[in-house]
């Protein structure tokens, strides 16, 4: 879908976010430097904002990811690197990316789908994420197979739980290894997680009694409506409905704590966004907002750029990359 | 002007219900919470028997908010169908039960 189409669509909304905020709203700094290094995957999830595939094209060449490492190397406050995609393991500069970037001792994340690593040609990255102290973030929207699947594609949960148990016999989730692996729930469907801390007990149950899996922390996110879950919402008739859930629900004190605060998203081009959403919108921190221009000051004191999404982040507990935000 | 006795839009209205009657309406709240909140059974389970009750009791609100309360929490459509059932199973079972006055009846009246 459109960047231009998903906005104006967003923008017929009757309730607008932006006046809902009676002003500007601003970055608190720089902490998280995210990374979006390539649209290509082998999934593509009814659900997601980057409408990633197989068949995507648009790929982090080598010299933002130099680009990237010097930012991050020139700035301390910059303390947890996230690199998303796609499926970040497509991307071939990705490797020497990890060696180098742990070398920062900062916190360092993969959002990883899990089921490539089952591919023989991506098979090595199990050891290459261990290695690196990488935390590993993956998406498991139920513990359901069924649900799980209807979600991320046919076969998916036998395979992520044949990945997850790899994981956890290299140490991950595993006390005194260090190696994180945390979980991410959003809804298969047109509805709003219940809280993360009631899920987390019930995935944590489930999977250690079915399958005998570990894993550390549950993020609880929203789905926004942005991409292929804005497409689901429209052609299912949802849009307003979930619109108006997202609106009825949100909360105010999530402002101060958004993820945008602090974050730095950048896209496979080098162009600097207020957050992955913003980023699959077109909505740059602004026109000249690129990782060749990176000023750590500027950046920090920005106005963020809100549209009606956002009340995908400000619902209930609010929502981030890092789960719900109570 | 298309209307239903039942609007979808009104379950937002269910927090207002305390309008006109604001100390018994606090009160219910109060109890309402307690009640549907994690206790010795957790979450899921008081929302299974939620549903349960909301389809006894016909209640599209109920049901609407409890169906997606169930979703919400992870439950599976088929956890929710086998709900359904003990309700429906006590519904029926309640009914036949009752057939016991019906049946005294007819051998106390018959000749």
């Amino acid at each position: 879908m459109q960047d231009n189409y998903q906005l104006a669509v967003l923008e017929k909304y009757n309730t607008s976010f932006n006046r809902k905020l009676h002003g500007p709203m601003f970055a608190s700094g720089v902490e998280i430097l995210q990374l979006n290094v390539g649209k290509r995957c082998n999934l593509s999830c009814k659900h997601c904002h980057v409408e990633a595939g197989n068949e995507r094209k648009e790929m982090m060449p080598g010299d933002v990811l130099e680009l990237c490492l010097e930012v991050i190397r020139g700035n301390r406050t910059i303390t947890t690197i996230d690199i998303t995609g796609g499926a970040p393991e497509m991307n071939s500069g990705i490797k020497v990316f990890i060696k180098e970037a742990a070398k920062l001792g900062r916190r360092l994340i993969v959002r990883s789908n899990l089921v490539i690593l089952e591919d023989e040609d991506y098979a090595d990255y199990a050891n290459i994420y261990a290695d690196n102290g990488i935390e590993i973030v993956s998406s498991l929207p139920d513990c359901n197979e069924s649900r799980a699947d209807r979600q991320r594609g046919a076969g998916f949960f036998r395979k992520f739980i044949r990945v997850a148990k790899r994981l956890n016999s290299m140490g991950y989730a595993k006390p005194g290894t260090g190696l994180l692996f945390n979980l991410v729930h959003n809804p298969v469907g047109a509805y709003l997680p219940a809280s993360q801390k009631s899920l987390e007990q019930d995935y944590r149950t489930r999977l250690w009694k079915f399958h005998g899996i570990d894993f550390n922390t549950l993020y609880c996110l929203n789905n926004m409506p942005v991409g292929r879950y804005l497409d689901f919402l429209l052609a299912s008739g949802n849009y307003d409905e979930y619109m108006q859930t997202l609106t009825d629900a949100f909360n105010p004190d999530t402002l101060k704590s958004v993820m945008c605060r602090t974050t730095v998203s950048v896209a496979w081009d080098g162009t600097l966004h207020d957050c992955d959403f913003n980023q699959m919108l077109g909505l740059r921190v602004s026109s000249s907002g690129h990782i060749e221009n990176f000023d750590l000051k500027q950046l920090g004191n920005r106005p963020i750029v809100l549209h009606n999404h956002c009340y995908g982040c400000t619902a209930g507990t609010g929502s981030s990359c890092q789960g719900s935000l109570e | 002007m298309k209307q239903n006795y039942y609007e979808p839009g009104d379950l937002a209205d269910f927090p207002n219900i305390t309008e006109y009657a604001k100390e018994q309406g606090h009160k219910f709240f109060d109890y309402y919470m307690a009640s549907t909140s994690a206790g010795k059974l957790n979450e899921r389970e008081k929302a299974l028997i939620a549903i349960a009750v909301a389809m006894t009791q016909s209640c599209p609100y109920c049901i609407d908010a409890y169906t997606n309360k169930c979703l919400s929490l992870g439950i599976g459509e088929d956890e929710m169908m086998e709900a359904v059932h003990v309700g429906a199973a006590m519904m029926a079972g309640i009914t036949l039960a009752h057939s016991t006055q019906m049946r005294k009846i007819i051998k106390k009246k018959a000749l």
